[in-house]
């Protein structure tokens, strides 16, 4: 398996269920947990994939995801 | 944080929750866009880090909520008189940025005439305007921004501008005017759009603090409940409905007021290539 490019972190009890960080992912690495968090919502859960691009951070109106991408080896972009 | 954690050996590209609120919890419901313009406009005060001479007004809507957990010094305005209490703050405190949040509700019913004037007037501060159509706060009925067919609590049918007049166009309205230096209008509805909108509110934030006149973003967002769609239709109907009328762009750049037909076409190039960005990585990668 190749190095991931990207993950990120999902506040689960933060999440309100509106899914509508699921199409927004580009590589569509999220879907929703059929289990839900303490509120009573599901939440959506992270597959192999993950580019890093940041568009579910983007589109989340209740702040769940912190984006992480791999740090690059020198002299490479 | 619950939920995952991070895995070591990786760069931290965004935090959570905007680091000038105190917390990321707020009583909005699931899908709603306010939020993510608020998101907008805080991440955009602190990278032009001015946060400890920001002066917050807020009007009366759901938004009002961020009252409480908003960092930077903030006075709570009656309904549509924020524009008129950001002038007096601004007038004593030139050095200050002075901005008023407010919704559709509480800007162009309640308060037309303190925005229409302030503008005009050309005052030293940026009035935001967050759009969905409707009072949602209190029941989800129409407002003056609602789009002809929309749908509220009022209008079952869809609005009927025979029957309930036509909507304003309040970013095209300011617009005109020659005291307003920079006004766009932005949207939610797409992770490129948010981006957009946050680039938006900075260089209206930048045309306060070079003293040009006033700045305006409006900002259409999702208001689920209100519309009566599920969260995950939100975003098209805000597309179809809404945008298709309150068009997304920046409406005046240096006093240069930009037509329609030119907003439409660069939306149509913005979108597509914030998504190709996205696909190969992010907004900073360019494929
Ligand atoms: S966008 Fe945010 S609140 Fe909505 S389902 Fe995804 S993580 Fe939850
Ligand atoms: S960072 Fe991009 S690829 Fe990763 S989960 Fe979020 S949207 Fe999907
Ligand atoms: S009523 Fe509408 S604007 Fe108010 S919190 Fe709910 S979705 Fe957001």
């Amino acid at each position: 398996m190749s190095t991931p490019r990207g993950t990120v972190t999902i506040d689960v009890e933060a999440c309100k269920g509106c899914a509508l960080c699921v199409p927004a992912c580009p590589p569509q690495v999220l879907s929703m947990s059929p289990d839900r968090n303490r509120a009573g919502y599901h939440y959506p859960v992270l597959a192999d994939g993950c580019t890093g691009c940041a568009a579910c951070q983007l589109i989340c109106p209740d702040f769940v995801f912190e984006v992480y991408r791999a740090a690059r080896p020198a002299g490479v972009r | 944080m619950t939920g995952t954690s991070p895995p070591a050996d990786v760069r931290r590209i965004g935090v959570a929750v905007p680091e000038l609120l105190l917390t990321g919890a707020h009583h909005m419901c699931p899908g709603c866009g306010e939020p993510l313009a608020v998101r907008g406009f805080l991440e955009a005060i602190q990278a032009l880090g001015v946060a400890r001479r920001t002066i917050a007004v807020a009007g009366i809507g759901c938004y009002t909520s961020f009252s409480m957990t908003t960092d930077v010094d903030l006075v709570q305005a009656l309904h549509g008189r924020a524009p008129s209490v950001a002038t007096g703050i601004k007038r004593v405190r030139p050095d200050a940025l002075v901005y008023t949040l407010q919704g559709d509700g509480d800007m162009v019913n309640e308060g037309l005439q303190e925005v229409l004037h302030t503008a005009a007037r050309g005052e030293r501060i940026t009035c935001i305007l967050l759009n969905n159509g409707v009072f949602g706060e209190t029941g989800g009925h129409m407002t003056a921004t609602t789009v002809p067919g929309q749908r509220t609590k009022n209008t079952l049918e869809g609005r009927d501008p025979t029957v309930h007049g036509h909507p304003i166009l309040i970013g095209d309205l300011i617009a005109r005017l020659d005291g307003a230096a920079y006004v766009a209008r932005g949207s939610v509805h797409t992770p490129g759009a948010v981006a957009r909108t946050t680039r938006m509110f900075r260089r209206a934030f930048e045309t306060q603090l070079s003293g040009s006149g006033f700045s305006f973003v409006e900002v259409v967002t999702m208001c689920p409940t209100g519309w009566f769609v599920p969260t995950l239709d939100g975003p098209t109907y805000l597309h179809d409905t809404l945008g298709a009328v309150h068009v997304m762009g920046e409406l005046k750049v240096d006093g240069r007021v930009r037509s329609t037909e030119e907003l439409r076409a660069e939306n149509a190039r913005a979108e597509a290539d914030a998504a190709r960005r996205l696909a190969a990585g992010g907004l900073d990668e360019v494929p």
